[in-house]
């Protein structure tokens, strides 16, 4: 792990994304061939909106996750639908102004929930959940009563529960696309403001930055992108949309830059390939599809990441033991011959199984393969290079004590205390002389 | 050591107030320039309060603050702040000189991005705390210590006048106790005024030449040598007090 961290996960990251990529590209031709789903205008339509949608939720959800926002926006999306509810009973069934009305309703839940933390003692994820069940309830009444009205039955405004792509026509996708462009733009234009403070607003503030101003573009930012994609994922699931890619991504990467771009892509496949699968039947939600695409990826994320993932994790535990069992039962031989008289003098196989218990048997296994020990009628014996090893590794240590205790006053050069590695890859020849000079029994200290 | 006439901080009867409790309370501070100067006091003194209120991040009910003269708006290139590290998310998906390089985003302004002359800039600030191995690695992989030294370093990197640390000392191992002590006396040579919130009363009369003994109030404040005395210290911390001094364990009782 010295240096440099992960080297290649740049070039990993890229892989993912042209994986990705290839594979949405290789979804037209495969459904046709297995599901015989013929690609239509319609079926085009939806699934580029869905694709514009996912890239816009995948971009920003990774700053609401990674300010741990995430149930901010799913109040906020439930929030939604008392507003569309009002501007269809204002406006009728056009798109633009039931978003409108969907993005002021979300608006006034988050002033709500910012008024009730600042008023009341009651905590913010309580607030939220005021804020998500009273604004939803009044939402669905009030599409109930829109249900009663006879003539405006076939408005069909439930599929903003649970989104319903068959909807989305090419005006839409329209409308999506060009104010997209516009939030995405905006995020690049403040990509270095929203990092800072979404990394440490305090300091931001401290560096003169309008901490408040610039929170409250990316707030709107985020309400803007969650209102564009309620008609296709509904305010139920719309959380999901938002955070899923997010989650993936992070997994994958170590650099801002690379989630946020990973993430859109992962958005893309998610809201692309869930569309189109619920557009095979007019009774599969879109919302449900989307999800499901997009968790799946969450799941292979979790798991398989290299370095984040749950498997990698097990696999670098299992190295690290046999790493250092070798190490331990090393030192463990060399200490009990040296203390039974010499270095080569045989150590019981009991005493060292005892001292170690399941960790010697790895490392004795080890250091056996290397040639640095072996089992004699008495016990174990360390080779002439498993003394070697033994001593070098002693001596690393005292170096790194002597280091530890002088450092300071010697002016040595400030590096970090890795004692399992050699310090004379750290620190100039000189520096080490200096040390040597201090060590424990020598002529000079 | 000369403290010219314009103190490096001038603070003025200032107030500040959680609910209705005050946090800090009248305070009136001159920190004269080039002073290392530790801000002590027990928990809940209003340490880190005084210094957030300083830096305009908490509303105050009252008071003034200004810098060499200047109003905080003006004199924000003058100042650096180094927050307590626990402040601050730090498996962020960002490498270490990335959070270095934030140091110098307020110079940049808005819309600026950070290109090769920022990159050195940090680098070399990197280099003073001793992490310039570490400039690629991601920030989750840094120690409690060396997160503090990242912290330092990205505001050794604004070049300020001016410079506030919030323990920087909590919890850090001793290879970054030396390396920010180092800092601090560089900076210290270098005419630098540098504020410290500090807890170990051990290294107060070691580390810092100028002291101010708080306790929601100003208890004292002056050079060490004057101010950091039994007495004082037992009016700041109440009861029993008690410290290593030269070797020697320095104890008062309240009487």
């Amino acid at each position: 792990m010295a240096g440099r961290a992960f080297p290649g996960e740049d070039r990993r990251v890229w892989l993912i994304i042209a994986a990705i990529v290839l594979g949405g590209a290789l979804v037209i031709p495969l459904s046709q061939a297995l599901f015989g789903l013929r690609f239509t205008y319609t079926v085009r339509v939806v699934a580029l909106g869905g694709a514009i949608l996912g890239v816009l939720s995948g971009a920003l959800g990774c700053f609401a996750v990674l300010r741990r926002e995430s149930l901010v926006g799913d109040a906020l999306s439930h929030a939604a639908l008392p507003g569309v509810a009002i501007a269809f009973l204002l406006a009728g069934r056009e798109l633009s102004p039931l978003l409108i009305g969907a993005g002021v309703a979300s608006w006034l839940g988050l002033r709500f929930v910012a008024a009730l933390l600042t008023t009341t003692r009651i905590k913010q994820d309580t607030a939220l959940g005021i804020v998500l069940a009273s604004w939803f309830a009044a939402g669905i009444a009030l599409l109930a009563y829109i249900q009663s009205i006879p003539d405006a039955s076939q408005a069909g405004l439930d599929h903003f529960i649970f989104g319903q792509a068959a909807a989305i026509i090419e005006s839409d996708v329209r409308l999506v696309s060009a104010v997209g462009a516009v939030v995405l733009l905006a995020l690049a234009l403040f990509w270095k403001e929203f990092k800072l403070v979404t990394f440490d607003a305090e300091f931001a503030g401290a560096n003169g930055f309008r901490v408040g101003l610039i929170n409250a573009l990316l707030s709107t930012l985020v309400v803007v992108t969650i209102v564009l994609g309620l008609q296709l994922a509904g305010v139920i699931l719309m959380v999901g949309m938002l955070i899923a890619p997010g989650v993936a991504a992070r997994q994958w990467t170590q650099k801002l830059d690379q989630m946020v771009i990973l993430a859109a892509v992962f958005g893309a496949f998610s809201g692309g390939l869930g569309a189109v699968i619920s557009a095979l039947d007019s009774d599969i939600p879109t919302g449900p599809m989307i999800i499901v695409v997009a968790f799946a990826l969450v799941l292979m994320s979790l798991f398989l990441a290299p370095g984040r993932g749950l498997l990698w994790s097990r696999l670098r535990g299992r190295a690290n033991r046999r790493r250092f069992a070798a190490r331990n039962t090393l030192r463990d031989l060399y200490r009990y011959a040296l203390a039974h008289g010499a270095a080569e003098s045989p150590v019981p196989d009991a005493f060292i199984r005892g001292v170690g218990d399941r960790s010697a048997e790895l490392g004795l296994s080890q250091l056996r393969g290397d040639g640095h020990v072996r089992l004699g009628a008495d016990g174990w014996q360390l080779s002439q290079s498993g003394i070697d090893l033994a001593r070098r590794d002693g001596r690393n240590q005292a170096l790194w004590n002597v280091y530890r205790l002088h450092a300071h006053e010697l002016n040595l050069p400030i590096v970090a205390e890795e004692r399992y590695v050699d310090i004379a890859s750290r620190l100039p020849a000189a520096a080490i002389a200096e040390l040597e000079r201090r060590l424990p029994g020598s002529a000079g200290g | 050591m000369e403290h010219p006439d314009r103190p490096a901080l001038s603070i003025d009867d200032l107030t500040v107030a959680y609910q209705e409790k005050p946090a800090i309370w009248d305070i009136d501070l001159d920190v004269p320039e080039g002073v290392l100067m530790a801000i002590v006091g027990p928990n809940g003194a209003g340490k880190s309060t005084l210094i957030k209120a300083a830096l305009n991040l908490i509303p105050r009910a009252a008071g003034s603050v200004s810098f060499s003269g200047l109003p905080y708006e003006r004199a924000r290139s003058l100042v650096a702040y180094v927050p307590q590290r626990g402040s601050v998310d730090w498996d962020f998906p960002t490498s270490v000189l990335d959070v270095v390089t934030m140091g110098l985003y307020g110079k940049l302004g808005w819309f600026r991005r950070p290109g090769p002359s920022e990159r050195e800039l940090a680098l070399g600030a990197l280099e003073q705390v001793g992490l310039a191995d570490f400039a690629e690695r991601q920030i989750s992989q840094l120690s409690g210590g060396q997160q503090q030294r990242t912290f330092l370093a990205r505001a050794l990197v604004q070049d300020a006048q001016i410079y506030f640390m919030d323990e920087p000392f909590a919890a850090v191992d001793a290879v970054t106790e030396n390396a920010i002590v180092n800092i601090l006396r560089q900076l210290n040579q270098r005419g630098k005024t540098v504020l410290v919130v500090h807890h170990d009363l051990q290294t107060v009369a070691e580390y810092f030449d100028w002291v101010t003994l708080l306790n929601v109030e100003v208890i004292a404040a002056g050079p060490t040598s004057e101010v950091f005395t039994l007495e004082n210290l037992q009016k700041t911390y109440g009861g029993r007090v008690s410290y290593l001094h030269g070797g020697q364990l320095m104890t008062a009782s309240a009487p």
